[in-house]
């Protein structure tokens, strides 16, 4: 058992060890891959750091020396649901990427998508102590939030400042050292069921791993597939995964939203072989060759033999036009997006300036997607690719990779979290020696 | 449809995993890249050296390998060339050579055998090479005999350095030697022949030197005249016997000893008839012819 909140400070501080000792590995669990990627920190990122953006966008100190996927086993829905096969899955990738890395990992970031997040706007305001904003300031404002009831069972994923203002200037990025009375603040906070957090930690555990770090599917594919302008002017990113689609709505570089719609591309494949009559893995196998989701004349003169694998081969040479397939695909896609866009919708997407959509994931691939999706979503959609990484194999630089390339750039350089600021002083404990001294300043 | 084969597990076992995360570790990756090789290597060779008969097996097939490497043609020495060295040498170095050829030249030890053709008495040194061809060449120089030494126990040879050459009998195995005696005569042998350079100038022939208390040497000549030398520049002591034998013939007379010890104050000794001669001058003609015979000396 580990307690989320508690132990997010200890996993901040491990990878930092973990990047100093300059190895680390990034674990994306899926649905229907398992992919893992080691990382090794070679040192020049950390004199990048003053500067407001880094050399190819702060992902220069790092490089991907071990790359595995498998295939994923006792995941549902991004959620963890036999654990001793999800145990055995990353066993399997993290055997692998070790052996191509050399090396040997004891740090791994993982990330999920299910789990069912959960965004709050959380909003706090406080008076600065003496016209300067200090850290202490910056720690009370954030800890002045009020937080809203998340629930039993729940617990706090992300928590990232999204916003500075001092008195009634607004988009601060860093108001330290800056004069004024009044400090507010914005925060994101992201909420997960607390049972699939402990589930992926256990099996993390068991496989003699320290678990450094964890992070929402959704958002880490909108840092790799999101280009920076992107980030910047308000976009939304969904990660068609294979049993979750994750929603994330970025602007001014924070995450401000993100959700996941309980349906992916295994769907897509169930209703290929309920409607064929075929095996999930020859369902597979004709959705990833022949799939598409618009049909023209051509398609109803292509014939695909499906082969149904009953052990009848001199009887069973059935054949289905390609049409066919896109009209089982179709219904299905177009019902996932509507499900992005109602919640799309319930964010608020369309009072953004910007209106970018980005799809990536493994189910972006389907041809003829982006017709689809601009239909539904809205006309600015567009393909997103991961963002190219040092050493990353060419095999894994798809679209169904973005999670996972995401990571290692959320390791390389992570956002500031609640967690990461001071504690306030009055939070201390009793005993402490900073309350002491504050105690002292205070009265002397 | 269930297989009826279940297909295996592409995961790890738990213990593989464990292991290969072992092996990954960077001191066990070293310790099975290096220490492992080298722990195999040594168990094997020193189980199987355990054994003592396989130890003696393993050291008898070692030495006959080299020893078939070292009696091989090109190493092997047949002959033994002497230069330098007169027939009695040759002699004795044959006697002496602690090899039989023909040898391998690894067997040979030319130091010793060197250190041993010089320990032979008539040899000054000796240089002792292998050639191709097998031949082992000794290059001698032998000690120069200059003079014969009459001791108690019977004549030696030596050379200019004064070392014993060989022993003889007869004095007249080496007549053209010069003759020296009495007690540390070999220890200058140097000295001796400059004084018999010197008198290669007297008309006298002479017998022989013979060294006095270990510091001087008497000159003997045939007649059985004595020249006692002094210890310092004896050489000039006798160049002035022999300008005296030039203006006086002093050595002509009947003298038994001519004393130079004295540079200041040579002294000769009458033999018994001249002194009687003298006794009977001297009484016929007075005093005065006394001190006139004894300015002449």
């Amino acid at each position: 058992m580990i307690e989320l909140y508690e132990s997010q400070r200890a996993m901040r501080a491990m990878r930092k060890a973990a990047i100093q000792r300059g190895v680390v590995a990034v674990l994306d669990v899926g649905t229907s891959k398992m992919s893992c990627l080691v990382l090794r920190f070679d040192g020049t990122g950390r004199f990048a750091e003053a500067e407001e953006v880094g050399r190819m966008a702060g992902q220069a100190g790092f490089r991907v020396i071990g790359a595995a996927t498998t295939r994923s086993r006792g995941v549902r829905f991004g959620e963890i649901e036999a654990m001793a096969e999800t145990e055995r899955a990353i066993r399997t990738a993290l055997q692998a990427a070790q052996k191509m890395a050399g090396i040997r990992v004891d740090h791994v970031i993982a990330c999920f998508s299910g789990a069912g997040p959960r965004s709050y706007g959380l909003a706090g305001e406080v008076e600065v102590a003496d016209h300067t904003v200090s850290e202490q300031d910056i720690s009370r404002v954030l800890s002045a939030c009020d937080v809203p009831e998340i629930g039993e069972g729940r617990e706090v994923l992300h928590a990232q400042p999204v916003n500075f203002a001092l008195d009634h200037r607004s988009g601060l990025i860093d108001p330290r050292g800056q004069i004024g009375n009044t400090l507010t603040t914005d925060m994101h906070m992201l909420t997960i069921d607390a049972v699939a957090i402990q589930n992926l930690a256990h099996c993390v555990k068991r496989c003699d791993l320290e678990l450094a770090g964890v992070a929402s599917s959704a958002y880490v594919s909108g840092i790799a597939a999101l280009v920076e302008d992107e980030q910047e002017l308000g976009a939304a990113c969904i990660d068609l995964g294979g049993g979750t689609s994750g929603v994330s709505i970025f602007i001014k570089k924070h995450m401000i939203y993100a959700d996941s719609v309980r349906m992916g591309g295994e769907h897509v494949t169930n209703d290929i072989s309920m409607g064929l009559q075929v095996p999930q893995a020859t369902a597979e196998r004709i959705k990833t060759f022949y799939g598409g989701l618009v049909a023209t004349g051509m398609d109803d003169r292509e014939m695909i033999e499906i082969g149904g694998d009953t052990g009848d081969f001199e009887r069973d040479r059935r054949q289905v036009s390609r049409a066919e397939l896109i009209g089982i695909m179709r219904p299905r896609v177009e019902e996932i997006l509507e499900e992005v866009r109602a919640r799309l919708d319930a964010a608020g997407f369309d009072h953004l300036p910007s209106q970018q959509i980005v799809l990536t994931g493994g189910g972006s691939q389907i041809p003829g997607l982006d017709g689809l999706a601009s239909r539904i979503l809205g006309q600015r959609v567009r393909l997103g690719r991961p963002l190219r990484v040092h050493g990353l194999p060419q095999a894994a630089t798809g679209p169904a990779f973005a999670s996972a390339v995401g990571m290692c750039l959320f390791a390389a350089n992570p956002q500031d979290e609640w967690w990461d600021f001071e504690i306030p002083v009055d939070r201390y404990p009793a005993r402490s020696l900073r309350r002491a001294v504050k105690w002292f300043r205070d009265n002397w | 449809m269930r297989p009826l084969i279940p297909r295996t597990d592409p995961a790890p076992s738990r213990l593989s995993y464990r292991l290969e995360r072992m092996r990954l570790t960077p001191i066990y990756r070293r310790l099975f890249r290096l220490g492992a090789p080298v722990l195999l290597i040594a168990g094997l060779v020193g189980g199987y050296l355990a054994d003592a008969e396989k130890r003696a097996a393993l050291g008898e097939r070692f030495a006959d390998v080299r020893r078939q490497i070292e009696t091989r043609p090109e190493f092997m020495v047949h002959l033994m060339a002497v230069e330098g060295a007169s027939a009695s040498v040759q002699e004795d170095i044959h006697e002496i050579f602690p090899y039989d050829l023909p040898a391998s030249s690894f067997d040979l030890d030319l130091q010793e055998i060197r250190d041993l053709l010089e320990d032979l008495p008539a040899v000054a040194r000796a240089n002792v090479r292998i050639r191709q061809g097998g031949t082992l060449a000794i290059e001698i120089t032998e000690r120069v005999p200059v003079a014969l030494w009459r001791t108690r126990a019977g004549i030696d040879v030596l050379d200019a350095t004064g070392a014993v050459i060989a022993s003889i009998n007869d004095r007249a195995e080496r007549p053209d030697l010069p003759v020296l005696s009495g007690a540390g005569a070999d220890r200058a042998v140097a000295q001796a022949l400059d004084i018999l350079a010197a008198t290669r100038a007297l008309k006298e022939p002479v017998r022989g030197l013979v060294r006095m208390g270990e510091r001087r040497w008497d000159l003997v000549l045939a007649d059985g005249k004595r020249v006692l030398l002094p210890e310092a520049e004896p050489v000039r002591a006798l160049e002035r016997v022999i300008v005296l034998d030039k203006s006086n013939d002093m050595l002509e007379r009947d003298l038994v000893t001519i004393d130079m010890r004295l540079g200041a104050r040579p002294t000769v000794r009458l033999s018994a008839a001249a002194t009687e001669e003298w006794w009977r001058i001297t009484s016929a003609d007075g005093a005065t012819d006394n001190s006139s015979g004894a300015t002449g000396r």
